[in-house]
């Protein structure tokens, strides 16, 4: 009783205070765009080798905005932000969320399928070598969740697509396209890099689910459970596992947040247009606003998984209450 | 004139001899099909007129015609492309070129000696705002007539020997009249032209794509249905498309170690192609910036790189090969290889030379000298020839950061003087010397010279031999201004490339040529399924 009500109280106090934090990251990005060195009229107006004048210059850069002062540009970026307009993108001059919009698709897929990918290998594994702690099945994990961790994602990419390439002469197709208009083709290409990340990803979380069940078992109410009677399985799965899970999720949140726009070498090992190549464009033209639209974007996702672990975190210990 | 198309025929022709023996191209062409090709850059805008880099070509030129076009078969040989025939008035100071009839735009509104005239307008005379890469190349151009709409008339202020290949530039993409006029800065975002492919999409950081142009004017071309042209931000990630059959093409350029990989991988699945390439790497001394404005320190770092012995190293992992002066080595008007090494930088004896650069290091009271490399972050060749100068200029206790930029920055860098030492790039579509020599007139005539140095002297030796028409005259003027150049050392040529281009057996009707500017309108381009 109660419980229901406290968790909506607490969900909607969480997304208020969500409105803070984002306007923190707004000032803040906005303020140190401007103090870094990078002109984007310079790179714009020079950058395919032309010479313009000052005059030329002068009127881009009124074109941009980038002539007001700096509190204009400033309360510009807030009303936009107020009414979800983040801009235009100062190079290709179209709506940020239409630039973002092309390769967040693709990102969040790349993302999501890793995380899956991830959690079906790393939760038995984790558990196994930790039930299984000092036998040869616990040096295999952690054999593989170590090479995991010490194997960069974009190198085994490479060894993916090499691999690929050599036994089946076959290759991801090189153009993106989502998963509703043609899942096999979607699948096909974005399965690999996929995997490549969740390697990973699967290995980081594998490991904290070892130490964490580990930890777990050598706690006195699973001494308890175990002096009662209660079958093994039971003990690991329902008061091992689930108590174990808490520091596995927030992980899982941390890593899942972080491949969104994070995974700038292999979106380039497998030429895959998204968020990663867009952010590291965007920084080289010194495109202020989809920068600024990019970091929003960022920010936001972390807020949001840490609300979505925070969330879990109740779902796997019925002890946490949220008020 | 004659003399050196004759030479640079047979230069180029020896060098192609491999490609053609072949005889793969005299096979009826086959319609039907899509190309996929590889592109290794994207381009910032879609302005053919604007842009200096091969990225807007090979993204634009299957979209677009010009008056003229080189045949590549016969370089520098040149034939019509919408032009279906001309004239040329016995004292070169008129050009009258007759259209072909029937040509349109994509949209279905006739092509006209109007938009042929607005075109040129735009190019030799832009508008505010506009920027027009070879506004200066028009300059000899008087006037510009039109008598009726398939008929168009240049005259001339000074006779310019080079004039026809002028008018063949693949740069010089025919737009609507209309539209430019309009907007002048139109192209920069659309794209609407008469060339053998209409323009389907482009999708930012993916790839660009065009159909058939079935009203195109040359019955049955082009060939393909249509061609895809995927964006690669990585030479691995593009090789391995090539291999594996998903790319036909890359029509750039490979390293030789790329080369060796496909060619063992793919057997005789792959074609390669060499040739010279009428493109160099320069190494450019910010004048404007201490220590760079004093000629020692300019020559001392100059001094320091063995080019001779860099060549053979870096032809193994880069498109970099040929020791060069400021033409094209192998070229009519190039410098004789003997000349070339009583110059500073060029010499054989590399401890003799590294010696006599500390002694002007320490002369110049900058012994222990630091500074930053602007380079490009492109890998091929701009990281080997990077890491190569670090590793030279560290040989005579010189330490160097080397900042590698993405292409825009890059160049906004070198244009804005905001550089220390930069590798920069000549980047030609033919071998004209005036081209060449265009980059070392002073900054204030010739943006595209970064090195800030003004020097009458050599800006009056290189207007002299342009207008030149005894081609050992010209030699004779072109020779003085390389060794006011070189020895003035504030921007000197690094090294020339070596271009090999692989593509897949099953791609057809392809022209090689010195230059990667070229031939890329796709239209008699067929795949042999």
């Amino acid at each position: 009783m109660g419980q229901r009500p406290d968790m909506l109280s607490y969900l909607v106090n969480r997304l208020l205070l969500t409105i803070p934090t984002l306007l923190g990251v707004a000032v803040l990005i906005f303020f140190m765009l401007r103090v870094v060195p990078g002109d984007i009229v310079e790179v714009k107006l020079r950058g395919d080798g032309g010479n313009p004048t000052q005059e030329m210059v002068e009127a881009e850069r009124k074109r941009l905005g980038l002539d007001r002062p700096m509190h204009r540009q400033f309360a510009d970026w807030m009303i936009g932000l107020a009414t979800f307009d983040l801009g235009k993108s100062m190079w290709t001059e179209q709506p940020a969320t239409e630039e973002i919009a092309l390769r967040l698709e693709l990102s969040l897929q790349v993302a999501l399928m890793a995380t899956v990918i991830a959690i079906l290998l790393s939760i038995p594994l984790g558990t196994l070598s930790a039930l299984l702690q000092g036998t040869w099945i616990d040096y295999a994990i952690r054999i593989f969740t170590i090479a995991g961790l010490a194997m960069p994602s974009f190198w085994l990419g490479m060894l993916t697509i090499v691999s690929l390439l050599y036994f089946f002469n076959w290759l991801p197709p090189l153009t993106y396209v989502p998963i509703y208009q043609d899942p096999w083709t979607n699948m096909a290409q974005l399965f690999w890099p996929a995997l490549a990340v969740g390697y990973r990803y699967s290995a980081v979380v594998a490991r904290m689910m070892r130490s964490s069940i580990i930890e777990v078992l050598n706690e006195d109410y699973i001494r308890t459970a175990r002096a009662k009677g209660v079958y093994e399985r039971l003990v690991v799965m329902r008061h091992a596992m689930r108590n174990a899970m808490l520091p596995v999720i927030t992980v899982i949140g941390l890593e899942f947040a972080f491949l969104i726009g994070g995974l700038v070498v292999t979106e380039q090992v497998f030429n895959l247009n998204g968020i990663g190549r867009l952010f590291v464009q965007a920084v080289s033209r010194s495109d202020f606003t989809l920068i600024q639209a990019l970091v929003m974007l960022s920010a936001l996702v972390f807020i949001l998984s840490n609300l979505v672990v925070d969330m879990l975190y109740a779902v796997f210990d019925p002890r946490i209450r949220y008020r | 004139m004659t003399m050196m198309r004759n030479l640079i025929g047979l230069a180029a022709g020896v060098a192609l001899a491999g490609a053609m023996a072949s005889g793969a191209e005299a096979q009826a062409p086959k319609k039907g099909g899509t190309l996929n090709f590889a592109l290794s850059a994207e381009t910032p805008h879609y302005d053919c007129h604007g842009s200096d880099t091969y990225a807007t070509l090979h993204f634009a030129s299957p979209f677009y015609s010009t008056l003229l076009q080189f045949d590549l078969p016969k370089y520098p040989a040149v034939k019509g492309d919408l032009a279906e025939s001309w004239t040329i008035a016995p004292d070169q100071k008129s050009y009258t070129f007759k259209l072909h009839k029937n040509v349109t735009f994509h949209d279905g509104k006739p092509l006209t000696s109007a938009d042929v005239k607005a075109t040129y307008e735009r190019l030799r005379n832009p508008a505010a705002g506009v920027v027009s890469t070879r506004k200066a190349t028009f300059q000899d151009i008087d006037t510009i007539e039109t008598p009726d709409p398939a008929t168009i008339v240049f005259k001339m202020k000074a006779v310019n020997p080079a004039m026809m290949e002028h008018f063949a530039s693949p740069w010089n993409c025919v737009y609507p009249g209309d539209k430019i006029t309009a907007d002048p800065q139109w192209p920069k975002t659309n794209i609407l032209g008469s060339g053998p492919f209409k323009f389907q999409e482009h999708v930012k950081g993916s790839h660009v794509s065009g159909v058939r142009n079935d009203n195109y004017f040359r019955q049955g071309q082009p060939y393909l249905d249509g061609f895809k042209g995927t964006f690669f931000s990585q030479s691995a990630a593009m090789l391995n498309a090539l291999q594996g059959g998903q790319v036909l093409a890359e029509f750039r350029t490979i390293s030789s170690a790329d080369r060796d990989r496909l060619v063992q991988a793919m057997g005789d699945k792959i074609r390669i192609e060499e040739s010279s390439w009428t493109l160099n790497l320069l190494v450019v001394f910010n004048t404007k910036k201490k220590p760079f404005d004093d000629v020692r320190v300019r020559k001392a770092l100059n001094m320091a790189i063995d080019r001779w012995g860099g060549s053979q190293g870096l032809a193994r992992t880069s498109a970099l090969r040929h020791v060069g002066g400021l033409v094209r080595p192998g070229s009519p008007y190039a410098i004789d290889p003997k000349e070339l090494e009583t110059f500073p930088g060029f010499q054989r004896d590399m401890a003799k030379a590294r010696a006599e650069a500390k002694k002007l290091l320490a002369e110049a009271g900058v012994p222990n000298l630091t500074f930053v490399l602007h380079n490009r972050s492109i890998a091929q060749p701009y990281t080997p020839a990077g890491v190569f100068l670090v590793d030279q200029w560290r040989q005579i206790g010189v330490n160097v950061e080397h900042k590698q930029l993405e292409t825009s920055p890059y160049l906004a860098g070198m244009s804005s003087g905001q550089f220390d030492v930069a590798i920069d790039f000549s980047n030609l579509f033919m071998d004209e010397p005036s081209l060449g020599l265009a980059k070392y007139v002073s900054t204030s005539k010739a943006p595209e010279n970064r090195s800030f140095l003004e020097s009458p002297e050599i800006d009056g030796l290189i207007a002299k031999q342009a207008n030149m028409g005894d081609p050992k005259e010209r030699i004779k003027v072109i020779r003085q201004a390389e060794k006011l150049i070189l020895e003035s050392s504030h921007q000197v040529p690094l090294l020339w490339w070596h271009r090999i281009v692989a593509t897949n057996k099953s791609l057809m009707g392809w022209e090689m040529s010195p230059s990667h500017n070229l031939g890329q309108d796709l239209a008699r381009v067929w795949i042999n399924q």
